[in-house]
């Protein structure tokens, strides 16, 4: 290898089976919680590398914040940020009129959004979408006048995440809410599971 | 009341220490000590204090003594009060904090009002030489205006002093007072009282310093006398916001009379050489101050009527 | 030295927090702190919040206001103070904690020195994060690096596991060698971030750290004089014993530092004994033994170097890693056994001696002025204030060290000037 294919090689180096997650979403949403509910499950799940991080620094209550989550089969090393993830979870469909939520989005890769209506930015990821905001509210997941769509929209990454499933969302609920919270946020869960819409690209499904 | 008779003959600072001569501070410490039976734990940070405790391996005072950096006192004196709750012998001792003027209305304040908001349990005791003597009379937040320091050589001090002991009502703790080495008997009463609250109890204890104050040695009872007498300095306690004049500041209201101001000025060398209308309006503050306090103290109204 | 017994932290047996009961939990590096300090039995916590460090010690209140944790909380008004409230209830015999991140360190820093300097065992977790000005929330290594000459342990961890191991470990370490221990993990990268942390049980870990005995009594019939004002020189006590003057303190403070090598290691097995996981005693290696470019770094940087390491290691180049787990007492016998046959290093330091290089590679300098080799030491700064470092940009330092090495191409200043990774100027 000469130096330009040696650095290209560095710089395209993947750690095997790394699933990147990266959460949308306005401070207060609770974006930061989701992801680590997520890595819980993930890890319940058989990923023996399971990190989810916020955005580092100062998070303020209704501007967009970030969280990401790591998955894989190894340990997680790499901590660094996330610059290309394989799935971006939208918590708030406004934000596309803001931020640019698919940056770094691989093709192919899966775009979920909480949205009233379908929206498809680029034909070139997997959609997957829910009224999330809908069922949080008529199961009364609202607080402080804020609709959660956090826990909820986890029920979307069961499509997407095949390795993970009900039963082990379950189980990393219980780190995370009393029984009567736990009980209220896994039905959100299990209903936005049954009403998301998929809308796969060639019929992809992610690795894991 | 107590009288001389009635104090414990137990010392529980040894003869010989390494004050000035003259220094006010031996006669407080001895009866600080005398009114907590030597049970307590003393904290004490860099200041004259630390001198007269003596330099390691020999000490002067005979009570568990815990050395602390300047601003650190009430900080410190704080985790030895809780130390002592954590390990369930929070009434073995009185935890007593012990610092100067410097170390209390400048430095030490923040913590100082971080402990007194948390209300911790120890009796802290601000000693007021009115400068930092320990350094070589600088300028402290309590030197009284007028007086020479070597941070103020020419010119005097410009500003007046911080009133600390109302700075402490302010945290609304369970017991602040004022005393005065020159009247031991008075500081006696009050550390004895303070020592059976709980909470942060804090005593302003006036300290004359031949060494700063620029007076002979032999003088330094007569000077805190004066200091009384002239109402330069108040003697009172306050508990749960009620003020109560003391001591010898108690008699001069209920029937004596301030002495002028100008006897205790000219006796020491560290107030500047005043015009007689500077000393008309030193004299107007003091008695504007003496008034203040007297009217808010509601016992000598009662004992009048 | 003089001990007195006192009262051991828990008689009753002690129980793991409600939330974490033993077993894996997906946590954070500041969960980790508290929960390491909860399971250590501490007595008294002290504590400012400051970002990073803010939710150890709101899980810590979290723990004691709930009842779960029977320890006093004192919320104190500044760094400085929290440091004068461990200081006060370590000297009359508490197991004391506290944490701290950046500018709050450096507010302490006179507490850090007579904490040290009165031989006080007292735990502290530092959120490493950037030293301001300007304001910076994330993380470097700046504020412990700071305070490395401040008479502390110094532990570096790199993930969250090791958080929780560390702080107990740093319990049994300082109670031992009568030295407050400073636990530093990257803010953010590690304290922000969840991973799975195995939470070990309440009672194998107060099995593992024996009660406190302090060396400061208290005793009112025996009264003393803790830290009054020292001369230079011996001086005799009432008794005409000869006693220590400030230099033979000092020397007995240094020797302790360097003492506690052994007691470190020894530790570290232990702990891996009982509870079969290791954090590397003085220091750890990776893929090291056939190596002929070493990369150093401590903290969390070296999970990213050791993927750097894998992908030099897949073109060629025979990388390794050396991650220093102890930074003071600075281990440089360890380090030059280690590293004697080396010829090329590659220091990253999160962190600068401003005016100099990189506070490893410059500690890892003298201590290879011992070996006789012609090793080269080439210093990398990266990461400073949050500056995201991926592990290609490792493996492009080395790589080009490498080969500039192997094409003879070293100049004399890149071994004397600081080099940045990433730097945008």
């Amino acid at each position: 290898m000469d130096e330009n294919e040696v650095r290209l090689f560095f710089r395209n180096f993947k750690e095997v089976d790394l699933i990147q997650i990266r959460w949308h979403g306005r401070g207060g949403q609770g974006a930061v919680t989701a992801g680590r509910i997520l890595a819980t499950a993930g890890y319940l799940s058989g990923y023996i590398g399971a990190t989810s991080a916020p955005f580092f620094g100062a998070e303020r209550r209704g501007a967009p914040v970030i969280a990401t989550t790591k998955l894989s089969s190894q340990p997680i090393r790499d901590l660094s940020q996330i610059i290309s993830p394989n799935i971006v979870v939208v918590l708030d469909h406004t934000l596309f009129k803001s931020i640019d939520v698919t940056q770094g989005l691989s093709n192919g890769g899966w775009l979920i959004i909480n949205t009233p209506d379908i929206i498809n930015p680029s034909p070139k990821f997997n959609i997957v979408y829910v009224n999330a905001t809908k069922i949080a509210t008529d199961l009364g997941l609202v607080y402080a006048g804020v609709p959660l769509v956090n826990t909820p929209m986890l029920g979307t990454l069961l499509h997407v995440l095949p390795k993970i499933d009900l039963s082990s969302m379950h189980k990393a609920l219980e780190y995370f809410f009393s029984p009567t919270a736990l009980a209220k946020n896994f039905d959100a869960i299990s209903q936005v599971f049954r009403e998301a819409r998929v809308i796969p690209l060639n019929n992809s499904v992610i690795k894991g | 009341m107590t009288t001389i008779l009635d104090l414990p003959v137990e010392e529980y600072m040894l003869p010989g220490n390494r004050s000035c001569a003259g220094c006010g501070l031996g006669i407080g410490l001895r009866y600080i000590l005398k009114a907590l039976d030597g049970k307590c734990i003393m904290v004490v940070p860099a200041s004259c204090l630390t001198v007269l405790g003596g330099m390691y391996p020999v000490s002067s005072v005979r009570v568990p003594w815990i050395n602390s950096v300047f601003p650190g006192t009430a900080a410190v004196a704080s985790g030895v009060s809780i130390g002592l709750k954590a390990l369930n012998k929070e009434n073995d001792y009185t935890v007593l904090a012990m610092a100067g003027d410097g170390g209390t209305v400048d430095i030490g304040i923040q913590g100082l009002s971080g402990a007194s908001e948390r209300n911790q349990n120890f009796l802290y005791i601000c000693y007021d030489n009115e400068a930092y003597m320990n350094t070589g009379t600088q300028r402290s937040g309590a030197t009284p205006r007028g007086v020479k320091t070597t941070t103020t050589p020419l010119e005097g001090k410009r500003h007046n002093p911080k009133d600390m002991p109302k700075i402490m009502e302010a945290h609304n703790i369970p017991y602040v007072a004022t005393a005065c080495v020159a009247y031991p008997i008075d500081l006696y009463d009050k550390v004895k009282k303070a020592k059976d609250i709980k909470g942060l109890r804090y005593i302003h204890l006036l300290v004359p310093c031949p060494s700063g104050w620029q007076y002979d040695p032999k003088d330094t009872v007569n000077i805190g006398q004066l200091a009384v007498e002239t109402g330069a300095f108040i003697l009172y306690e306050v508990e749960n916001g009620e003020l109560r004049l003391t001591g010898r500041s108690r008699r001069i209201a209920m029937g004596g009379k301030l002495k002028s101001i100008d006897e205790y000025l000219n006796l020491q060398n560290r107030f500047l050489k005043f015009t007689p209308e500077e000393i008309e309006e030193y004299q107007k503050e003091i008695n504007q101050r003496w008034e203040i306090l007297v009217k808010r103290d509601k016992s000598l109204q009662k004992e009048e009527n | 030295m003089k001990t007195i017994l006192e009262k051991g932290p828990k008689t009753e047996t002690q129980k793991n927090p409600k939330s974490y009961p033993s077993g894996t939990h997906i946590i954070t590096g500041n969960q980790a702190t508290a929960i390491g300090a909860y399971l250590s039995g501490v007595q008294v916590v002290a504590a400012y919040p400051i970002t990073p460090q803010s939710p150890v010690v709101e899980e810590l209140a979290r723990f004691i206001e709930s009842g779960e944790l029977n320890a006093e909380f004192v919320h104190v008004e500044s760094e400085h103070s929290a440091m004068s409230v461990c200081i006060g209830a370590s000297i009359v015999g508490a197991r004391v904690f506290t944490a701290t991140s950046a500018n709050g360190l450096a507010y302490m820093c006179e507490q850090l020195h007579w904490a040290s300097g009165s031989r006080l065992p007292i735990v502290m977790a530092c959120v490493n994060r950037a030293m301001a000005a300007p304001w910076s929330v994330q993380n470097d290594q700046q504020d412990s690096m700071s305070q490395r000459d401040a008479g502390w342990i110094q532990l570096f961890c790199r993930n969250n596991q090791e958080i929780l191991d560390t702080v107990i470990q740093a319990f049994k370490i300082a109670e031992k060698v009568y030295l407050p221990v400073m636990v530093c993990y990257d803010g953010y990268i590690l304290s922000h971030t969840v991973m799975p942390v195995e939470v070990p049980n309440a009672k194998d870990v107060q099995d593992f750290i024996p009660p406190y005995v302090p060396h400061t009594p208290i005793d009112l019939k025996k009264p003393v004089n803790i830290n009054p004002v020292t001369l230079p020189d011996p001086r005799q006590n009432a008794d005409g014993i000869v006693c220590h003057g400030y230099l033979e303190h000092k020397y007995l403070h240094h020797t302790a530092l360097r003492e506690s090598f052994p007691v470190i290691e020894e530790i570290d097995n232990e702990f891996k004994e009982r509870f079969g996981r290791s954090c590397g005693g003085l220091c750890s290696t990776y893929k090291f033994d056939d190596a002929k470019i070493v990369v150093v770094c401590a903290g969390s940087i070296s999970l990213l170097s050791s993927i750097a390491i894998d992908m030099l290691r897949e073109v060629g180049i025979p990388a390794g890693l050396l991650t220093l787990r102890t930074y003071r007492p600075f281990p440089n016998e360890k380090l030059l056994q280690l590293l004697h046959d080396k010829k090329l290093i590659v220091t990253i330091d999160k962190s600068l001696s401003y005016g100099y290089q990189g506070p490893i590679c410059v500690d890892l300098k003298s201590a290879l002025f011992e070996s006789s080799s012609d090793t080269l030491l080439i210093g990398y700064i990266a990461g400073l204030g949050g500056r995201d470092v991926k592990p290609y940009e490792i493996a492009e330092a080395v790589y080009e060290t490498w080969d500039k090495y192997n094409k003879g191409k070293i100049v004399k200043r890149d071994l004397t000037e600081a080099k940045w990774i990433n730097c945008k100027y």
